[in-house]
């Protein structure tokens, strides 16, 4: 699984209420809603100037805070393409994984890439590549198991396949 | 063995297992609040039809109380309708109070089992030596559908507490010390262990905090080790069989840290993250508008106590507006049976329902551009309690209540 795509850079400690702010927790299951409302507090510029397909780098404890799942999911459908940090929050790391959207730890990846260029990421070797500098490096791999989770579309699709109701009317 | 190690064994049917091992662990208690509508419209999704367990998942209304807004009050009947539905057997709607101290209440916390909740602060039921800790939606989908879930074997952290506290400082200043110390990421993917005599003589609703705030150093689970005081406050809540886990005393940690209670002073946590811990001195004459006691934290009994004790006749600060929330219905109950109540409400405090309240910034207080609070409650993040221009520091019952008194922020003494 090969994405390319330009970079969003942000710092350390980004996390849930500023990925997605609690007043709009009433929001639980229109998704496409969900994506309007990201970073909207704290970063508006990112909904004026992030676009679909680009991959968020950003430092340690990515995602950290509340559970809420809307960050991950406003994310996905945002159309943030992978979230690359130094490290993430668990919850956040295992919401992302569950709905399907790729997350990789990539010690050294703060002073890799700046805002803006762009970067190749293999999700299943974990090989980043920048395209602008021509640099690389390796994110941390994903067990096996977590990765049938992200190749399969996320947990849903998992669980489908696994429980022989795929195929099936949803 | 650690706890997590031994509770993970067990519920996944192994006689041991390896630290970063993952293995398929049965669950024992799934808990939901508001967001078991994000659960539900994944449930749909995976197409089963029943929940795997109706008598094991509990959902109740917490964050968002009273009903805030349409779509609110349209999640809660959506709610209301699936648990008729799938005939959930603990289901408390909106009259409780906060999940974290209504499970505790009603006897859902027992040693040694695995609870699961879609709420970070689910570790605070650690407090009763039980593996619990905070998931997303999806994953409650996954095992109101399977009864399980994926963990990785985590490492743990060995914290050991001597010492009294001066009077006045509590388990809040503990914690905040420690992350203070740790760091927001320095227990990630990690089981904190409490151990030492200050743990064990602290009360169940002290030892809440600790496991409650361990999450804001990223733990994935926070254990105080049970004891007689656990086994009793369970025993009168729950006539479920248990079993009490402990570590072996060679047990392997990453990490240990000594920690002498008596030497800690009032702490705070201030703008905008909760490891930018100092002691409450440093920012002492701080103008605040709003002081609030309450939360899954700091909104028990014994913080109403100690609050109504240091307002006692006095009156709250013409220009702050101070805000109590008891963490549940029958803390609220016995707050008015011992007079806090009034006490609060005399001094000029708004006594507000039990529930969450504006610590998550969905309503009942939130703050204006540049206004500061001083609050219980667990996270100061930029813009979590409303404006992203307001200030969120985080302190104990005590310093709240002191510093509601005086309009700014005080050590209490």
């Amino acid at each position: 699984m090969l994405i390319k795509g330009r970079v969003y850079l942000f710092g350390d400690d980004i996390n849930t209420d500023v990925i997605y702010p609690g007043k709009y927790l009433s929001i639980t299951t229109d998704r496409g809603e969900m994506a309007k409302h990201c970073f909207e507090a704290v970063y508006p510029e990112f909904l004026k100037t992030a676009q679909r397909g680009d991959i968020i780098v950003a430092g340690k404890n990515f995602g950290c805070g509340s559970s809420r799942e809307q960050a991950a999911t406003c994310l996905k459908y945002f159309g943030v393409a992978a979230v690359v940090a130094e490290s993430f929050a668990r919850i956040f790391y295992r919401n992302a994984i569950n709905l399907g959207l790729p997350v990789l730890i990539a010690k050294g990846i703060k002073g890799f890439t700046e805002h803006g260029q762009t970067l190749e990421v293999d999700l299943v070797s974990g090989a980043i590549r920048n395209t602008e500098t021509g640099g690389s490096m390796t994110a941390q791999g994903v067990p096996e198991f977590v990765l049938e989770i992200l190749t399969s579309g996320g947990l849903i699709p998992y669980l489908r396949k696994k429980l022989g109701i795929a195929g099936q009317e949803v | 063995m650690t706890i997590v190690e031994k509770i993970l064994a067990r519920a996944s049917g192994k006689e041991k297992v390896a630290i970063n091992e993952i293995v398929m662990a049965k669950v024992d208690v799934a808990m939901s609040h508001e967001n078991a509508d994000v659960v539900l419209r994944s449930f749909r999704d995976i197409g089963v039809k029943k929940v795997w367990d109706p008598r094991r998942i509990v959902i109740l209304f917490d964050h968002r109380i009273p009903a805030d807004s349409e779509k609110t009050a349209q999640t809660h009947k959506r709610l209301r309708e699936f648990v008729r539905e799938q005939g959930i057997e603990h289901f408390y709607d909106l009259k409780e109070g906060i999940c974290h101290q209504v499970l505790a209440e009603l006897g859902h916390d027992r040693p040694g089992e695995v609870l699961v909740g879609t709420d970070s602060h689910t570790t605070t039921h650690g407090a009763f030596g039980t593996f619990a800790t905070g998931i997303g939606g999806t994953e409650m989908s996954g095992v109101w559908a399977t009864g399980e879930l994926w963990l990785k074997v985590p490492e743990s952290i060995k914290i050991t507490v001597h010492g009294s506290f001066k009077k006045y400082v509590s388990a809040k200043d503990l914690i905040l010390h420690i992350i203070g110390t740790l760091g927001a990421d320095g227990a990630d993917y990690c089981s904190v262990e409490f151990h030492g005599e200050t743990i064990g003589s602290m009360s169940i609703a002290s030892r809440m905090v600790l496991s409650n705030l361990s999450m804001e150093m990223g733990a994935k689970v926070a254990f105080v080790l049970p004891d007689d005081k656990t086994v009793q406050y369970v025993r009168q809540r729950s006539d479920k069989k248990f079993e009490v886990v402990l570590p072996d005393a060679d047990a392997a940690y990453v990490q240990t840290l000594e920690v002498d209670a008596g030497e800690l002073s009032s702490q705070v946590a201030c703008p905008h993250t909760v490891d930018n811990v100092k002691p409450i001195k440093d920012i002492a004459g701080l103008k605040i508008d709003q002081a609030l006691i309450g939360s899954c934290t700091n909104g028990r009994l014994e913080d109403l106590a100690i609050a109504a004790e240091i307002i006692g006749d006095k009156k709250v600060h013409n220009e702050v507006r101070l805000l109590v929330i008891p963490a549940s219905r029958r803390v609220y109950l016995e707050a008015l049976a011992k007079g806090y109540i009034e006490t609060f409400v005399k001094a000029g405090g708004l006594v507000l329902n039990p529930g969450c309240g504006p610590c998550l910034g969905a309503h009942q207080g939130l703050l204006a551009p540049g206004e500061v609070c001083i609050a219980t409650t667990n996270r100061n993040f930029k813009g979590r309690m409303g404006s992203p221009e307001a200030s969120v520091y985080l302190a104990s019952p005590a310093t709240v209540a002191c510093s509601a008194l005086e309009g700014e922020v005080v050590e209490p003494c």
